[in-house]
């Protein structure tokens, strides 16, 4: 019998190529004229993020493991801390297991910062870029901003903020997302039914025609953002915020936390819920533990998944019809 | 068996979940920026061949099933079960009518059929979508009637099934059926 010849074509048609090559060009304009500067990173680093839903991929060099980064995040952070400014990295970055027709483990991620910005202020600016590289295909309606927990009480009827890990794990069975001995199979906590929750029944729903930022997670979720105490026995939010087209996630971003104090404790207590979880630990940056500590300016950061706007611009079903080659041809 | 891990089922994959096999037919990465990945999964029940819509949370894993699907000869049916033999091998199995169901009627011996099997068991007998049977009883057809048609009427074949024929079809012609449909295709 012949052997079969490997599939060595792109997935992607060169017209799409042509498409995605003046989205990059029209991001490093858009990004030029307002003065944010264009930085590289290193992608493989001494340090990973802990935050146990990422999955870093670990090269052996002979001068130890390092680990290619999830997102330039943390160099960046320390740029600022030195004073460099507004700036940003658009380059490939690497999160391990994460494939399909939205999701690749290799992706061209876009991510910046402005010093002395609050969230809000940069997710305007998100969205205005959102709507400068999706346009003409798409003719989007002005942005709107919800918060977390209006978007989920407004679809399911509870409060995401208040609500326990039962009452969460009840409507996960009631709206079928799953049967009741999957759920208590899968052993979510309370934020992980959230997430169970919002990628089945909230997500799906936002940004139609529009970009939808979602914004003031709870607390518990909060990552590198800044947490918000609330007034008047209101719960505390993270000032976290995601950006959506159609459904589909396109950006991450924080008014960011700028106490080494207690991104210390948050890395560590990523860590402690890997090893709870059977998950190896990472070591921890402590370039950026000691740039924090030095003084980050206050700022908000975005980072946005480049490859799935460059779907979105181009009417594409899938991350392959804009990626050259992906994952399974790489 | 090999275990697999969310990340590793691809469509046709085999596995195993509650004792049954299962072939997976599409698999969703679902992720929210930050936080708890799952998997969408449409997965095939090779028993019931029900389709199946299940969420799981990335990095799951499950066991892969011992599925093998190969082509066999029928040889014969001993009143209970049906008697298969690999063409290359001659490795003779037997099946249990459960397995083979409604295809039986389409088993002429000596035909190739395609068997699914689990952990070396026939679970599914698929006769070829096309087969050849002679026709062993049907009323003549009208006079005047010719290959345009015009109707058609019931006929019994070799293999004990029956399906509806052109006026032209004779006892003892043979016919092409399709036996997914179980209709007549030509005159053979």
């Amino acid at each position: 019998m012949m052997e079969p010849v490997p599939d060595w074509h792109p997935t992607a048609t060169r017209d799409a190529l042509v498409a995605r090559a003046a989205l990059l060009a029209r991001t490093r304009a858009f990004m030029a004229e307002r003065g944010v500067l264009e930085v590289e990173v290193p992608a493989l680093s001494v340090a990973a993020a802990p935050d146990p839903h990422l999955a870093s991929l670990a090269v052996v060099t002979t001068a130890g493991t390092r680990h290619l980064h999830t997102s330039p995040e943390y160099p960046l952070k320390r740029l600022l801390a030195a004073g460099f400014g507004d700036c940003y990295a658009l380059g490939k970055v690497w999160r391990e297991g994460e494939v399909g027709s939205r999701h690749q483990p290799e992706f061209t991620m876009l991510e910046w910062y402005r010093v002395g910005w609050d969230h809000r202020r940069l997710m305007a600016e998100l969205a205005e870029l959102i709507a400068a590289l999706l346009a003409p295909r798409h003719a989007l309606a002005a942005p709107e901003v919800v918060s977390y927990r209006d978007a989920f009480q407004a679809r399911l009827g509870l409060d995401p903020l208040r609500a326990d890990a039962g009452a969460l794990a009840e409507l996960c069975v009631a709206r079928g997302a799953v049967g009741a001995r999957d759920l208590e199979r899968m052993a979510l906590d309370r934020d992980g039914l959230l997430d169970l929750l919002c990628s089945h029944y909230v997500h799906p729903t936002l940004g139609a025609g529009r970009v939808t930022l979602l914004t003031d997670f709870p607390a518990s979720q909060c990552a590198l953002a800044r947490i918000r105490p609330g007034h008047d026995g209101e719960p505390a939010v993270a000032e976290r915020f995601e950006a959506f087209v159609g459904g589909v996630e396109l950006a991450n971003g924080y008014h960011e936390l700028a106490d080494a104090a207690e991104q210390r404790q948050r890395f560590e207590r990523a860590n402690r819920t890997r090893a709870d979880r059977g998950l190896p630990t990472m070591p921890l940056d402590e370039r950026l533990l000691a740039a924090l500590a030095h003084g980050l300016p206050a700022c908000a950061g975005v980072a946005l998944g480049f490859d799935r706007v460059a779907m979105l611009a181009l009417g594409a079903g899938t991350l392959d019809e804009v990626i050259a080659f992906p994952w399974t041809r790489a | 068996m090999a275990v697999y891990s969310t990340s590793d089922w691809k469509g046709g994959l085999k596995v195993m979940m509650d004792g049954d096999p299962y072939s997976i037919v599409e698999n969703e990465h679902v992720k929210p920026g930050k936080g708890q990945a799952f998997n969408r999964v449409r997965m095939r029940n090779l028993k019931t061949g029900r389709i199946l819509e299940k969420t799981f949370k990335s990095g799951d894993t499950l066991e892969g099933a011992d599925i093998v699907e190969a082509e066999y000869q029928y040889m014969y049916n001993d009143g209970t079960f049906f008697h298969f033999m690999h063409p290359e091998t001659f490795e003779q199995i037997a099946a249990n009518p459960s397995a083979v169901g409604e295809g039986s009627k389409w088993l002429k011996e000596n035909d190739n059929c395609n068997l699914l099997l689990w952990n070396g068991v026939p679970m599914a007998v698929t006769p070829q979508p096309h087969v050849i049977l002679k026709v062993t009883r049907c009323d003549p057809g009208v006079k005047g009637d010719t290959a345009r048609g015009g109707g058609d009427k019931p006929a019994l074949l070799e293999t004990g099934a029956e399906v509806r024929v052109p006026l032209f079809v004779n006892e003892g012609d043979s016919v092409r059926v399709d036996t997914r449909t179980g209709e007549y295709v030509s005159r053979a």
